[in-house]
């Protein structure tokens, strides 16, 4: 091995393939049966159980993890598909500590909550692991709706409307469904190709047909699909990132912190993926954190996130910024990027302090640098590609509490519509509640 | 530190801790380990005639059930009687005895319900300085088959008959150890007393099957793909022993009669209340089994604390709640309390309320954020919630004064009215 974290530049291997594989390594371990029966006898079975009021899909959470204490995890599983077909990944990828676990009577008697993350998981990865799928479809409606976007919001429509027994087919301009499952979760949190066999487990259901490389505003219109299918699903998530709006942003090596998050995630030999030595990252939400750990996990010496407000502020949650410290990311806060700084690739990016006033955040006009040959921007997603004609809101595509945007015939969920936090679970949610909506609509 | 010597029909200890009859005494071994961990005596494993000696299964012998965290609630067993040579077990007591003389040694007997069993085998151990005998009329299984055992234990007649030839044949403190698998234990208690014994010990293990395999559709344990009931013990047992120690105690007939409190005790928490309701001393197996001999020194320490708090002696406890066991129909109608919830210890788990809610009597209120509230004019101080409630003294039940107007009655707090009296009692007015 030639490279090491302190390598200058932008290069691939700064660490053995063995310690890269050992930190994208399952970031957290599966529960074995023991385990989860441990875990499981903590539950109380509350009544109206705050968990359950807290996960965006209300998965019936007592009955599930007393589902695992009795030694039936198969069932345990239906009871969390039901409510939440991508149970799977969500068990992997949900901040349960700003959701359900938060929430959990147990976490307020002793701090510590029933592991409803992990438990789900058990039981999710028991049914899989066995092939089957535990749902039917039932008799065919011979309505045909379209959903366009793979990612969450899209693939939990499609499977509800199968499951009705509506035709469906789901777009995608991307080479692979699974949307930021696929492209953009970090990857400790969904090893060994579990995004694309989430999907293929969940087509079992039959009555959906993927197609990939389609997309919107391209290859498709809103008028055809709404021609040829009874309804349109639309599930677009954020396409479009956030500009710093700071001089020499155009520099090499400045880049979308979710386009090094894709790469990597596509990225069939970690070895070969080239990072920085001084990484800074700029943002202060869960992409930030994943591309700063990511970084961090690759081999790069120094990666600073660095956020323009304080750190009680940050999308983060306080779990996910401990993640990164203990990964050995520094934490700087209260600065905002003011201009980047190189001769045709970046060196230094350089920052003003700031201060909330009553006015705002203002900067003091103190500014300080940091040394960067890879500067990621995690600043935001913005909605593109969201057809003419359909009425927005703060950005996003307006929808109403079952999804139904200004046009008739056309809804719309997950990251892309309105309502609710930009999360996979609530991706999720808001799909399922659509396609219940669209069948109810289809079917009067 | 309080002074746990005990003295129990004459046989001294260093504390009322004894091994009960059961694998944790079946040995030489066993006995001296469970000496140095500090248990103040043991009652031999039983013993059974002279001949061969029987035969135990050789497949699994317990079956259980578990609490959470996969606490051990409940055992139950398949054992027979001690099945090494009667002479390896005398020689053995013989060595004990003679190197342990500050602690107590019974040994425990099971032999054919004839009198030249009983004379035979009080012979076989007069001379091992054993400290007394304990009758096994308990062993529910195998050895009922055989007419000994609860088929024994069953008989009030038996028990007295058998009592009295051990009385008769032998000088020894006789103990008789009850089944709790009849009826009245107050029968087979009068009939020990009857028959001369120094005391009765109880209780023996219930008539039990713990589990039923599902693919071999055999109880369990299983051998060879069939099942019979086991001997139930351990701590889900001790409510049942408990009342059954009452029943003795407060029983007129048998009432001074000394009583060997077993099962179920685990903690010295478990003793007390065994000696309370007037056990002199106590015996332990599953605890003992369960956690090894170590677990007597918490029951040491804990009851000398208890009492050192309490500024009582021993003695003093035995038999301090007794007089407090009564009959239904002699509880006071009038004394009146409600539930109570600690809005800062309640975790919000909703759990009173469904019990409440779902089975009771729709006395606690739940608001949208959560609070629960009990609402007096509904709750009948049934004390299901503070049973339910997973947080320790969240919910309490606070007792009412005298003349406090209850809103559930709209009759004030009145003084002590019992059903004897009661208007609603046909009885009581036919007594008039
Ligand atoms: C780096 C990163 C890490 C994250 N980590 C977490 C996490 O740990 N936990 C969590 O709960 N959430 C996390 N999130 C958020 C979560 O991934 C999203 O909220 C969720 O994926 C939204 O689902 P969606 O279906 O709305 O959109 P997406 O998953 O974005 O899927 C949208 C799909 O639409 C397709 N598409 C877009 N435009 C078009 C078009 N014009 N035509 C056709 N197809 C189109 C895209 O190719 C994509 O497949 C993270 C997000 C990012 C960016
Ligand atoms: C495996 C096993 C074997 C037992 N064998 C005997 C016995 O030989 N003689 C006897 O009097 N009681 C026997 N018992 C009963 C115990 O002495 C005791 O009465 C019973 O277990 C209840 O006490 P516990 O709840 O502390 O275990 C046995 C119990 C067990 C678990
Ligand atoms: S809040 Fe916690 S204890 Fe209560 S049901 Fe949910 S997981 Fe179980
Ligand atoms: S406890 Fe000991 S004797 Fe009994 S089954 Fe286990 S190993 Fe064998
Ligand atoms: S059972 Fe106890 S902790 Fe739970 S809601 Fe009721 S009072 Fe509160």
């Amino acid at each position: 091995m030639t490279n090491s974290p302190l390598t200058p530049g932008v290069v691939a291997g700064r660490l053995s393939p063995q310690a890269i594989a050992a930190n994208f390594h399952d970031h957290e371990a599966p529960l074995d049966r023991h385990e989860a029966h441990v875990a499981a006898d903590r539950c109380y079975f509350c009544h109206d159980a705050p968990c359950m009021t807290a996960c965006p899909t209300s998965i019936d959470i007592p009955l599930f993890i007393r589902q695992i204490a009795t030694g039936t995890p198969e069932a345990a599983a239906k009871t969390i598909f039901a409510q939440n077909i991508l149970g799977g990944m969500c068990a992997r990828v949900c901040p349960t500590e700003t959701l359900c676990e938060e929430a959990c009577v147990r976490e307020t008697a002793e701090g510590k909550p029933v592991e409803i993350g992990r438990l789900q998981r058990f039981a999710t990865d028991t049914l899989m692991a066995k092939g089957v799928h535990p749902f039917a479809r039932a008799k065919a409606t011979g309505k045909k709706v379209a959903v366009v976007g793979a990612g969450p919001a899209g693939l939990s429509a499609a499977h509800r409307l199968a499951m009705k027994g509506h035709e469906v087919v789901v777009f995608d301009a991307r080479p692979k469904a699974g949307g930021l499952n696929e492209f953009g979760l970090a990857a400790y949190k969904t090893t060994n190709g579990f995004a694309q066999a989430e999907v293929d487990w969940l087509l079992k259901i039959g009555g959906i047909r993927i197609e990939t490389g389609k997309a919107l505003g391209r290859d498709l219109s809103l008028a055809d699909l709404q021609k040829h299918y009874d309804a349109v699903f639309l599930s677009i998530g954020l396409a479009g990132v956030n500009a710093l709006r700071a001089p020499g942003e155009d520099k090499a090596n400045v880049r979308p912190a979710v386009e090094f998050i894709s790469e990597l995630r596509q990225s069939g030999n970690l070895s070969s993926l080239p990072v920085g030595r001084d990484v800074v990252v700029i943002g202060g939400g869960m992409t930030a954190v994943d591309a700063a750990v990511q970084s961090k996990l690759l081999g790069a010496e120094n990666v600073t996130i660095v956020y323009r407000r304080g750190q009680e502020k940050m999308a983060a949650s306080g779990y996910e910024q401990e993640h990164a410290t203990s990964a050995g990311v520094r934490i700087v806060t209260h600065a905002a990027p003011v201009a980047v700084h190189g001769n045709g690739a970046v060196t230094e990016i350089e920052f003003a302090y700031t201060e909330d006033t009553a006015q705002g955040l203002k900067q003091t006009g103190e500014t300080f640098r940091l040394k960067a040959d890879t500067v990621l921007k995690a600043i935001g997603q913005t909605l593109t590609g969201a057809p003419e004609g359909l009425a927005l809101d703060g950005g996003k595509i307006a929808v109403d509490a079952t999804g139904r945007t200004s046009i008739a015939g056309v809804w719309a969920g997950g990251d892309c519509a309105t309502g609710g936090e930009d999360l996979t679970v609530t991706a999720v949610a808001e799909g399922r509640n659509a396609a219940e909506d669209i069948h109810a609509s289809l079917m009067t | 530190m309080a002074n746990l010597t005990s003295n129990f029909v004459g046989i001294k200890s260093p504390n009322p801790f004894w091994l009960a009859s059961a694998p944790p005494t079946d040995k030489k071994y066993n006995v001296e380990r469970a000496y140095e961990a500090g248990w103040g005596g043991v009652v031999w494993k039983t013993l059974g005639s002279e001949g061969p000696p029987v035969v135990n299964v050789s497949g699994p012998r317990y079956g259980a059930i578990w609490g959470a965290d996969r606490r051990l609630l409940g055992l139950n067993n398949i054992e027979l009687i001690t099945d090494r040579p009667l002479e390896v077990n005398i020689q053995e007591i013989k060595e004990v005895k003679r190197k342990w003389r500050d602690r107590a040694l019974i040994i425990s007997l099971m032999v054919p319900c004839d009198e030249d069993s009983w004379k035979d085998i009080l012979k076989r151990i007069e001379d091992t300085e054993a400290d007394g005998v304990e009758l096994n009329f308990g062993c529910p299984h195998g050895m009922a088959e055989r007419g000994m055992g609860s088929a024994v234990g069953q008989v009030p007649e038996y028990i007295e008959m058998v009592t009295r030839w051990v009385k008769k044949h032998s000088r020894m403190p006789c103990i008789v150890k009850l089944t709790p698998n009849i009826t009245d234990v107050r029968k087979p208690a009068e009939a020990a007393k009857r028959g001369g014994a120094d005391a009765v010990s109880l209780i023996n293990t219930i008539n039990s099957i713990t589990s039923v395999n599902l693919d071999a559709f055999s109880p369990e344990p299983m051998i060879d793909g069939k099942g019979t009931h086991g001997g139930y013990c351990g701590p889900a047992v001790k409510p049942i022993a408990m009342n059954m120690v009452a029943e003795i105690a407060r029983n007129p007939e048998t009432h001074g009669l000394p009583i060997s409190g077993i099962g179920g005790i685990t903690t010295w928490r478990d003793a007390a209340e065994f000696m309370a309701l007037g056990a002199g001393n106590v015996q332990v197996c599953t605890a003992a089994m369960t956690y090894g001999f170590k677990v007597v020194q918490e029951m040491i320490s804990g009851l000398s604390q208890y009492l050192d708090d309490k500024g009582m002696a021993l003695t003093d406890l035995v038999g301090k709640a007794t007089p407090n066991v009564t009959d239904w129909q002699f509880l006071n109608l009038n004394y009146t309390t409600k539930a109570q919830i600690s809005q800062d210890d309640c975790i919000k788990c909703g759990r009173c309320y469904a019990a409440c809610e779902d089975t009771s009597h729709q006395a606690i209120a739940m608001s949208a954020d959560r609070t629960f509230t009990v609402k007096d004019d509904e709750c009948v101080a049934c004390n299901l919630c503070v049973n339910v409630c997973p947080v320790e003294n969240c919910i309490t039940m606070v007792e009412k004064p005298k003349g406090w107007l209850d809103p559930r009655t709209d009759r004030p707090v009145g003084d002590y009215a019992n059903w004897t009296t009661h208007p609603n009692n046909p009885s009581a007015r036919a007594a008039e």
